[in-house]
């Protein structure tokens, strides 16, 4: 039994490609046999965050309009025996392809892989109805903002409108000091907010900058933060029960001294 | 910045940023626009002028919520603040 995950938010750069990134990486560790597909066509960037810019030949659109087969395209990483790329053009835009061609493309990718994990674009026009056709779930992906939560709530409405039902949500770039001295919306607010399932929350970490730079997805990094929640996020993706993790953060010098004469919380 | 918050008492960003966004999405939800909102109002002050004197520059409309009484959650309500001026009986006109 495959399944076709979209990950998708509404709003741009709140974390959809890493997510995706680390999702479909994460799976592929856990020996599944994982095709990240790039749905974002004409700004394509799951390649580079992938560190795989380099090895493209064909693109999403040349095996939509038949240039190539999709094996031709596909992309394998060589560092995880499981995991494949298929990468989405670059000079085209949303247009070229269709979200019949989509579903048709995602139904072929079922009989080779266990899980097609699709980099949704941002907007909710036609590159956003490209990506979700071939899908049986969602996961959205918002930030601890009023902006982001907005259009995450949008994105919410559009794909229960489309018959994917009860998606579920990854809180992106927390930031745990913020959110106990009060300037950040915890992770409960958002749940609260949205109303749908929590599939896990991911710290802000400078490791993703890093992990980002080197194009080595930070699921990898056993010592990261950030890591560890997109490895718990895959454990619940395969149906593994796993308790939300602990993100309190040392909380400084001036926070012991407060906690000490009994100041703040 | 705890105990700025302290003696300002002004409420933490976070809980702003919260209150704005409840609101934000009622709206959304409901898909009910301020040009819709103000075709409301004008209609409201046409029904209840007809009976009552009302200050119609003071009326205030708005969409926001309100505790659900057969769920836990909440629901959006709508709010319709109408000072009246003079009480005039029904069918004097």
């Amino acid at each position: 039994m495959s399944e076709v995950i979209v990950v998708t938010s509404g709003k741009g750069g709140v974390g959809k490609t890493t997510t995706t990134a680390n999702i479909g990486t994460g799976l592929a560790l856990k020996g599944h046999k994982v095709v990240l597909l790039d749905a974002d066509i004409g700004l394509r960037n799951l390649d580079v965050v992938m560190g795989l810019e380099n090895r493209i030949v064909y693109d999403l659109v040349d095996v939509v309009e038949g240039h190539c087969r999709v094996k031709q395209a596909l992309i394998k990483d060589k560092r995880y025996s499981s995991l494949y790329l298929l990468p989405a053009a670059q000079t085209r835009d949303k247009n070229a392809v269709s979200p019949e061609q989509m579903q048709k493309l995602c139904d072929q990718l079922r009989e080779d892989f266990d899980y097609i994990i699709i980099d949704c674009p941002a907007g909710i026009e036609q590159g956003f109805k490209n990506a979700i056709a071939g899908a049986d779930r969602a996961i959205v992906v918002t930030t601890p903002e009023v902006s982001a939560v907005r259009d995450a709530d949008r994105i919410i409405g559009l794909l229960e409108a489309s018959e994917l039902r009860n998606p579920s949500l990854i809180l992106n770039r927390i930031r745990m000091n913020m959110v106990k001295r009060g300037d950040m919306m915890a992770m409960e607010d958002v749940v609260d907010i949205l109303a749908i399932d929590l599939l896990g929350v991911v710290p802000d970490d400078e490791n993703i900058v890093v992990s980002t730079n080197r194009g080595e997805p930070v699921v990898t990094d056993s010592s990261s933060l950030a890591g560890q929640a997109f490895r718990n996020i895959v454990e619940r993706i395969m149906g593994n029960d796993i308790p939300l993790m602990n993100l309190d953060v040392n909380e400084g010098f001036m926070g012991k001294i407060k906690k000490l004469f009994g100041i703040g919380n | 910045m705890e105990l700025l918050n302290f003696f300002n008492r002004k409420p933490s960003s976070g809980n702003v940023a919260k209150d704005r966004l409840k609101l934000l999405l009622i709206h959304d939800r409901i898909n009910c626009s301020s040009e819709l909102l103000e075709m409301m109002k004008t209609d409201i002050i046409k029904v209840i002028s007809k009976y009552m004197d009302i200050d119609e520059a003071e009326l205030d409309i708005q969409i926001g919520q309100t505790k659900s009484e057969e769920s836990n959650g909440t629901v959006p309500v709508l709010y319709a603040n109408i000072p009246i001026k003079n009480m005039r009986k029904a069918g004097n006109q």
